[in-house]
């Protein structure tokens, strides 16, 4: 397998260096630890089987509250509608390589547009009762083989609290499945060995309609809008974001460089595109829009959060890309910063600059390829063959039905 | 379940909360139970603060390990929001997960502050410098429409003369600002000499340094022609050293703009820009009483507009039909002949500097040189060039470049001093000047004047009006003054020019003397 991918990551990059000879001047290719596959074509390498789910699951949801479609765990519903009409998606589950089931998690919305999750573990329950008991294919490998999209804050954990999502853990019932999730920190509860990290939704029409031309100087050196600290739900401070937040506020709010505030301007954007440094801080999660946005606008993101999983981490180079810098390393972000040598930096904007890594981190409609959801695919496709030992042996059980808190056992 | 009440709270500042799940069995005593325990919990929160008292009462009542061993961390003294740079201390609990243990902590951290939140001056030299590199590297890739640029080629005839420093160095600096490889080619009349090495040397872009046998004559005219001839001159460099790139004419006394670089990349053989012409006569009478000539005559006749504008001249669809000319009959007979008159100075019909050509033109092998271009080697210069159209067998192939003219790029400008007008060699006082005179009237103190030696100024240096000289008594000024108004009338008006506001303030100063004495 290995031997496989490594020879065809030659043969890729060798015919990829002879066609784009000329554009190494402004991108650099960018080979992650699977390769250079940002560009596969995952077409024919997997076949995707959709259960068809009642619509409570799904289009109900979305007609109660058509805000799923462009929050940012919007990623859930236009994987579903991305798979109805990709050429992966096969009719015949028998020759299936993997199964996906159309559930709308983070589909329960607030008033205010957040999603709430303690109505989740009993949805996702209540699915897979319904895939296990209509469908064999479930309890062949008691949901290996199965893939689901949980997008929220901490992923399968289903809390937005992070205590709480730890005290929960990972839903039970999706312990074997492969978890494609925004959330990724190293040794945490709520990401799987197996799991697949995605980015979060961005609407790619509005970044696109915000483009300005490249050749406007990059002036400002580091940019950052949003909170520092959440008064409503963090008063004392030093638990959102674990401090770091407002540590870069009070060290650098009489930085000249360093362009941050809490405002919302209309050149939000813009802004960005005319910045050097984009920072991408935890917030009460770790991830954020802001490395998407960063990305497609060129702007090298320095990622504070410690462990953090980014993106499709196997196939892209985060580390060549953007700037890590440890939590409590932030006084010192300054002179992190200043200190990178300029060919570094110069690299990490060509890499940034390269069509692909923009393309992967987006989810356009109508899909294109080395979108997001080709990388999904991808990643699905690199777990593939499966293992021999996912499949059981008949009656044959694993997972247990009745673990998890009392609540998620009611039915929905 | 028990810690519903608690978390109820917590929602309710988070979020609407939605959850209820509590027993219907044992809901009345567990509600007494927990109203107890909520004042209980509100006491400690009064003393020592909401969060510790939730933590020890998780601690005083562990909960049974149905779920996962996770118990919160636990920091007996809690620090307060503000920080110095020394950490919270870390007696905190490690989040311990069924698999691992993870370096990070959930829960409440230390805001980490350094003893100087302030910005260092080096870093943000730096960061300007980062700034700048990758400035400079967005340009290279995506400014001028991302092609390779070209170098830019500069011609510039140009001879030792007084002004020579001033003009040289205008065009150095512009030369030095366009983000360009450049070659510059100095064409000099009289020979190459030390003095114009020492000058272009400080440039840091490639010179080529040609001396011209001839020198530079004293009429306009004549210099025009010897111009001429030193540029063709220069072309030949080109042609023999094969330079690849786009050639300029710049004129030493003239004035770039820089957008004028970027605008003549875009020339593919022959383009032309427009320039703007200043026939400055150095003459503010005169120059007062054409202005206000020209506001009349604009008063009268609207349509009538002296554009000082030489340049391509493009119908609607932006296709080249002509040229813009100055307008020179309101100088007629009173423009300057000789190079230090005090007259308008008024360029050619088509001036040398309007005009860019791509260096292939100038190659001996025609590779894919256009037919309408003459060989450039197989010209004759006693026939007469007169403008770079000569070049072309159909001047009507010519590029209209910035916008098709509309857009004036440079200026054209022509000053020059007296003839014999003298200035240090290589603007350096050596040996130093004879006669320091101690300023008064000045706002720092006063420094004890030197002896005077002399009174009269007997400097080696000429009427060049170089030293204001500011007399320290006031018969001195008076003597000083009265020899000052006797000076002008012999000197050229130029010089009255900068005389006259200096007799004024003495005037001034010492009619307030005056008014003290008198006091």
């Amino acid at each position: 397998m290995t031997n496989r991918s490594s020879l065809s990551a030659i043969l890729l990059f060798l015919f990829f260096s002879a066609s784009s000879a000329q554009h190494n001047v402004r991108t650099e290719r960018i080979s992650g630890s699977a390769g250079d596959v940002l560009e596969d074509n995952p077409v024919g390498k997997l076949k995707v089987y959709v259960y068809e789910l009642p619509s409570k699951y799904n289009k109900k949801l979305l007609q109660k509250d058509p805000r799923c479609l462009t929050h940012m765990f919007a990623a859930e519903i236009f994987m579903h509608r991305f798979l109805l009409s990709s050429p992966v998606r096969t009719l015949n589950p028998d020759e299936a390589d993997w199964f996906y089931a159309p559930i709308y998690p983070t589909c329960d919305l607030t008033p205010t547009g957040l999603p709430l999750p303690f109505k989740s573990p009993r949805m996702m329950r209540s699915a897979i009762q319904l895939i296990s008991s209509n469908w064999p294919y479930w309890n062949k490998t008691e949901g290996a083989d199965h893939f689901f999209v949980v997008p929220h804050d901490f992923g399968a954990c289903f809390h937005y609290q992070e205590e709480k999502a730890i005290e929960r853990g990972i839903l039970p019932l999706l312990k074997r499945a492969t978890l494609v999730q925004t959330f990724g920190q190293r040794n945490h509860v709520c990401l799987d060995q197996g799991s697949i990290t995605i980015p979060p939704f961005a609407p790619p029409q509005k970044m696109q309609a915000h483009l300005i031309p490249p050749d406007v100087p990059r002036s400002i050196f580091v940019y950052f809008r949003g909170l520092f600290y959440d008064v409503n739900n963090d008063p004392e401070g030093g638990y959102y974001a674990r401090g770091a937040r407002a540590a870069v506020w009070e060290n650098f709010k009489n930085n000249p460089l360093f362009d941050i505030s809490t405002d919302h301007p209309t050149t939000y954007y813009e802004d960005m595109q005319r910045s050097i440094f984009c920072l991408c801080p935890l917030g009460w999660a770790p991830w954020s829009p802001r490395l998407v946005e960063a990305v497609v606008f060129g702007c090298i993101p320095v990622i504070i959060a410690d462990d953090i999983v980014l993106p499709f981490a196997d196939a892209i180079p985060w580390e060549e890309i953007g700037v890590f810098v440890a939590e409590k390393d932030v006084p010192e972000l300054d002179t992190i910063l200043t200190s990178i040598p300029t060919e570094v930096i110069l690299r990490k904007q060509r890499l940034l600059a390269n069509p692909s890594m923009k393309q992967a981190m987006l989810f356009p409609q109508p899909a294109q390829p080395g979108d997001a959801f080709h990388q999904i695919l991808n990643g699905l496709a690199r777990k593939l063959p499966h293992d021999g030992s996912v499949y059981l042996k008949a009656g044959e059980k694993v997972l247990n039905w009745t673990a998890g808190p009392v609540g998620d056992l009611k039915p929905w | 379940m028990k810690l519903s009440a608690l978390h109820q709270s917590y929602l309710n500042r988070r979020r609407s909360p939605l959850d209820s799940s509590a027993d219907a069995s044992s809901k009345s005593f567990l509600a007494v139970f927990w109203l107890v325990l909520h004042c209980l919990c509100c006491l400690i929160s009064l003393l020592l603060g909401f969060r510790f008292s939730r933590l020890v009462f998780f601690f005083l009542v562990s909960t049974p390990s149905s779920t996962n061993l996770y118990s919160p961390p636990f920091r007996p003294d809690l620090p307060p929001p503000r920080t110095d740079l020394s950490p919270p201390n870390a007696t905190a609990v490690e989040a311990k997960t069924s698999s691992s243990s993870s370096r990070v902590v959930v829960g409440r951290h230390g805001i980490l502050i350094r003893p100087w939140p302030h910005p260092d001056p080096v870093e943000v030299m730096k960061a300007h410098r980062i700034i700048e590199r990758v400035q400079r590297e967005q340009k290279a890739v995506f400014g001028s429409g991302g092609k390779s640029s070209r170098a830019v080629i500069a011609v510039t005839p140009t001879y030792a003369r007084t002004f020579q420093a001033l003009h040289l160095n205008g065009v150095m600096h512009s030369l030095m600002l366009a983000p360009y490889a450049v070659v510059w080619i100095v064409v000099e009349a009289g020979g190459a000499s030390n003095e114009t090495a020492s000058i272009i040397a400080k440039s840091g872009v490639r010179t080529i340094h040609v001396g011209f046998d001839q020198r530079m004559p004293n009429t306009w005219e004549d210099r025009g022609k010897v111009e001429v001839l030193m540029r063709l001159r220069a072309l030949r460099v080109v042609k023999e050293e094969k330079l690849d790139g786009v050639v300029m004419f710049a004129d030493d006394s003239n004035m770039h703009s820089m957008e004028f670089f970027d605008e003549i990349q875009n020339v593919k053989w022959f383009g032309a820009v427009s320039v703007g012409i200043l026939a400055h006569s150095g003459n503010a009478e005169e120059m007062v009483m054409s202005m206000d000539k020209r506001r009349e005559m604009v008063d009268e006749e609207e349509e009538r507009s002296s554009l000082p504008v030489q340049g391509p001249a493009c119908n609607a669809t932006d296709k080249l039909i002509g040229w813009h000319v100055f307008n020179t009959l309101p100088y007629a007979g009173k423009s300057a002949v000789y190079i230090d008159d005090v007259a308008a100075v008024l360029p050619q019909k088509l001036e040398w500097c309007g005009f860019v050509l791509n260096s292939r033109i100038l190659w001996d092998e025609a590779e894919s040189k256009p037919e309408w271009v003459k060989e450039f080697g197989l010209l004759n210069e006693n026939e007469g060039v007169e403008s770079p159209l000569s070049l072309l067998n159909d001047p009507s192939m010519v590029e209209p470049l910035g916008s098709c003219g509309r857009q004036v790029l440079l200026w054209w400008l022509r000053v020059e001093a007296r003839a014999d007008s003298k200035f240090p060699p290589g603007w350096v006082i050596d040996p130093p000047l004879e006669i320091t005179v101690a300023a008064k009237r000045t706002p720092w103190p006063d420094v004890p004047p030197e002896p005077p030696t002399k009174k009269k100024d007997q400097m080696s240096l000429s009427q060049g009006n170089n030293v204001v000289v500011i007399p320290k008594q006031q018969q001195q000024q008076q003597q000083q003054r009265s020899s000052k108004v006797r000076k002008p009338k012999r000197r050229s008006k130029r010089n009255k020019h900068e005389a006259k506001p200096t007799d004024t303030t003495t005037q001034v100063s010492a009619s307030t003397k005056h008014h003290q004495e008198r006091n």
